[in-house]
């Protein structure tokens, strides 16, 4: 090995998820100069969770734009620019403020490859910082996941780790289809190192972070944690819980999941948008019908109920949490 | 302005001094458009006469705005005390808009109604809406706790601009009833943008609805400023819907009365909408949240503390004879007292029933929702007594 190898300055920091998606940010946008940021707040104040803090003063006002306050008109005018050849990285500040833009996301941005025959793609990056348990007031910790995986043409991904954030990003600008990247929000301040010189998996595809024997548990963004943490609690009642972080909602990537699934036979999955045709849904149906056979037990899903995000005192009644991925898991085991 | 601190005899006021010594507005560099800004009564405490808005103000109501200002500022400082000590969970602080909020909200007749943004604590006040009633949704127990119905006010509405388009509706229904009240909605210089809020405006020109849209142009939205918004002045922006705009100095509570009532006299005697500009300024963060070192000079501030609204008020309540020393006393009292009653009322409120969250989602039960909150229910009972069954 040569001396400038052995010399080569460590490429791994610990960085917090915010961190990482602000040099992730930085790094797609030294690499590609058609990669313009969009948003309310992003530039001089580095938007309100400080993700693009920074970005402004490097890369000036014509690629870290603060535009007015209108998401219809962010989103639209994204649609235009990415036509012209440009990549939009678009900043929703909360999820509960994508709606004025759901029009343009769904009817527009959503369907351009298609309608146009493939001939104007659409590559875009849609960031939502989502999910509760911020003590935030109303529109501020909804999980609206679903209205885009339920859209064709959108592919959708929620990260829930620092080095998942920092490619992650730079993988969905380099995406040439529109990309919706869900944002845990509660966990932007975690940490762990990342290596910035690394080979970076796909970010289309789900990943097993715990292994385990007995349920397959699956979350993706902020559960991801939830679900690790019950896995820990149940270990120590001697039960294996093998934990899939699905990174890709969609597509979605269940191959992991149904290799684990044959193997447990039973499953959970985790999510906090509401049950009622969450992502929950649509698993537990594949899984069903790919797994039937290995099941020992139905598919159950632990996830928001059916009402309106409650007011914040009552937000730990309304997320999953440890406990309830530990019920969920009992009755699993108890069919 | 050292003419008018000559006059005033020191000995007469009391400890009054710092009402009109220094002058509050003495050397605020002047408003932008001073030609068509609106006012009453200048930085420096002066009343002064507009030929298209004659006030008809009692002495007892100007005392009123005195004590409807100082009280909702002592709340304010109060609730964003509260949110440092982890008593709510945020607070969006409205210093240096109480005259544009009691202005507009004493404009208000009690059977008008209001749309407010998150940040019309002083309209709530107007609209007798109890404090502790605003408290409860920053506190996180409800998304506000008074009748909207009852009060004329409806609940905050923090999807920015959603509640113009509201207004205008409930303004068509009220000239369907033809009961000659009307309506205000509130909005940010920021919702401008929104096209909502241009929709509410072509769709209020339109059916020439009973609404007033009252934008308080506190200058930035979050971190904006202005001029990311708009390239014209803001109430010009009204002429381009086919309706009146007006620039009031929002820092002057007469003339944001004067100014609202005319726009709503206008509206109930079928004369369409009115889109006022209040142009104010936010002395403080945008919310409990927020950094604005990290966007504005502190000169900035500075020059607008001259402008104070409740400084000029008292300024020229005292110079006019209108309130003594004992008069300020007692507002400051009372709004002692107010703020006491806001702290032990928050820091005592009951955490919302856990099943309340299914109650009124729907206007008819439905039995799946039912049910999911019977399970809830034995599921939180499991927890009963310790161990989780
Ligand atoms: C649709 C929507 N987008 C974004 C936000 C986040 N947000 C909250 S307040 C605010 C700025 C509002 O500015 P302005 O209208 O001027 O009102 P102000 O806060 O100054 O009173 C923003 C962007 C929101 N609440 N709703
Ligand atoms: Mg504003």
């Amino acid at each position: 090995m040569s001396a400038e190898l052995l010399e080569a300055p460590a490429t791994t920091e610990t960085l917090t998820i915010g961190k990482a998606l602000n040099l992730g940010l930085r790094r797609a946008m030294e690499d590609d100069p058609k990669v313009v940021l969009l948003g309310e707040d992003i530039g001089r104040l580095g938007g309100v969770f400080r993700i693009t803090d920074g970005l402004q003063k490097d890369f000036g006002e014509a690629r870290v734009v603060d535009t007015p306050l209108a998401e219809a008109g962010i989103l639209g005018t994204a649609v235009g620019l990415a036509m012209r050849g440009y990549r939009p990285v678009v900043e929703i500040q909360f999820d509960g403020f994508v709606f004025p833009a759901f029009n343009q996301i769904v009817t527009q941005v959503a369907k351009m490859h298609a309608r146009s025959r493939g001939l104007v793609p659409m590559p875009m990056v849609i960031r939502i910082p989502f999910g509760g348990g911020i003590g935030a007031v109303e529109h501020h910790s909804e999980s609206p996941e679903a209205y885009f995986a339920h859209t064709p043409g959108l592919k959708v991904v929620a990260v829930s780790n620092p080095v998942d954030a920092y490619w992650g990003i730079q993988q969905a600008i380099a995406c040439p289809d529109p990309v919706v990247f869900l944002e845990p929000k509660r966990r932007y301040w975690d940490k762990a190192p990342v290596d910035t010189s690394a080979t970076p998996g796909p970010l289309f595809g789900s990943r097993v972070v715990r292994g385990g024997d007995d349920v397959t548990v699956l979350a993706y963004g902020p559960m991801v944690k939830t679900a690790l943490q019950a896995a820990e609690a149940a270990e120590t009642e001697g039960r294996s819980l093998e934990v899939v972080d699905l990174r890709t909602i969609s597509p979605l990537d269940l191959e992991p999941v149904y290799d684990s699934v044959r193997r447990t036979g039973r499953c959970v999955v985790v999510h906090e948008a509401p049950v009622t045709l969450g992502l929950g849904a649509e698993i537990a149906a594949r899984v069903t019908e790919t797994c039937f056979h290995s099941l020992e037990a139905p598919v159950l899903r632990v996830g928001g109920y059916d009402v309106p995000y409650p007011p914040s005192k009552l937000e730990e009644d309304y997320l999953p949490d440890l406990d309830r991925v530990l019920d969920a898991v009992d009755r699993a085991m108890g069919f | 302005m050292t003419a008018l601190r000559d006059e005033t005899d020191d000995a007469d006021i009391g400890d009054l001094h710092e009402v009109v010594d220094p002058v509050p507005g003495a050397g605020a560099p002047h408003l932008p458009q001073q030609p068509d800004l609106v006012q009453l009564l200048t930085p420096e405490g002066e009343r002064m006469e507009h030929p298209d808005y004659p006030l008809d103000v009692s002495d007892e109501e100007l005392r009123g705005f005195y004590r409807d200002m100082t009280l909702v500022r002592r709340w304010d400082a109060e609730a964003t005390a509260l949110q440092r000590q982890g008593e709510l969970g945020i607070w969006a602080s409205l210093l240096g808009q109480e005259a544009a909020q009691l202005g507009a909200g004493r404009a208000l007749r009690d059977s008008d109604t209001a749309f407010p943004t998150y940040r019309e604590h002083g309209v709530a006040w107007a609209r007798g809406v109890d404090p502790l009633h605003v408290m409860s949704l920053f506190r996180g127990v409800d998304n506000g706790g008074w009748d909207p119905v009852e009060r004329g006010f409806n609940l905050y509405t923090i999807v920015i601009g959603a509640q113009c388009l509201h207004a205008t509706g409930y303004a068509m229904g009220v000239q369907r009833d033809g009961d000659g009240s009307a309506v205000l909605a509130f909005l940010g210089d920021g919702a401008t943008s929104q096209g909502e809020v241009n929709e509410a405006m072509v769709f209020a020109a339109s059916f020439d609805a009973p609404v007033v849209f009252f934008c308080q142009n506190n200058q930035y939205a979050i971190s904006v400023p202005l001029e990311r918004q708009s390239k014209v002045p803001l109430y010009r922006r009204a002429a381009g819907f086919g309706f009146p705009g007006v620039r009031v100095d929002g820092n002057d509570v007469l003339a944001v009365l004067a100014v609202t009532r005319a726009a709503l006299q206008a509206a109930r005697e079928g004369q369409g909408p009115t889109f006022i500009e209040a142009f104010t300024y936010r002395m403080g963060a945008h919310t409990t949240s927020d950094d604005p070192t990290r966007y504005r000079l502190a000169g900035e501030v500075e020059e607008w503390k001259l402008r104070d609204p409740i400084a000029r008020l008292k300024a020229y309540l005292s110079r006019s004879g209108l309130a003594d020393a004992a008069f300020f006393e007692d507002v400051e009292a009372e709004a002692d007292r107010l703020a006491a009653r806001i702290r032990s009322g928050t820091v005592e409120m009951p955490d919302p029933r856990p099943t309340a969250m299914f109650d009124t989602v729907y206007a008819e039960q439905t039995p799946p929702l039912a049910a999911q909150r019977a399970q809830f229910e034995a599921y939180q009972a499991s927890f009963e007594g310790g161990e989780h069954a």
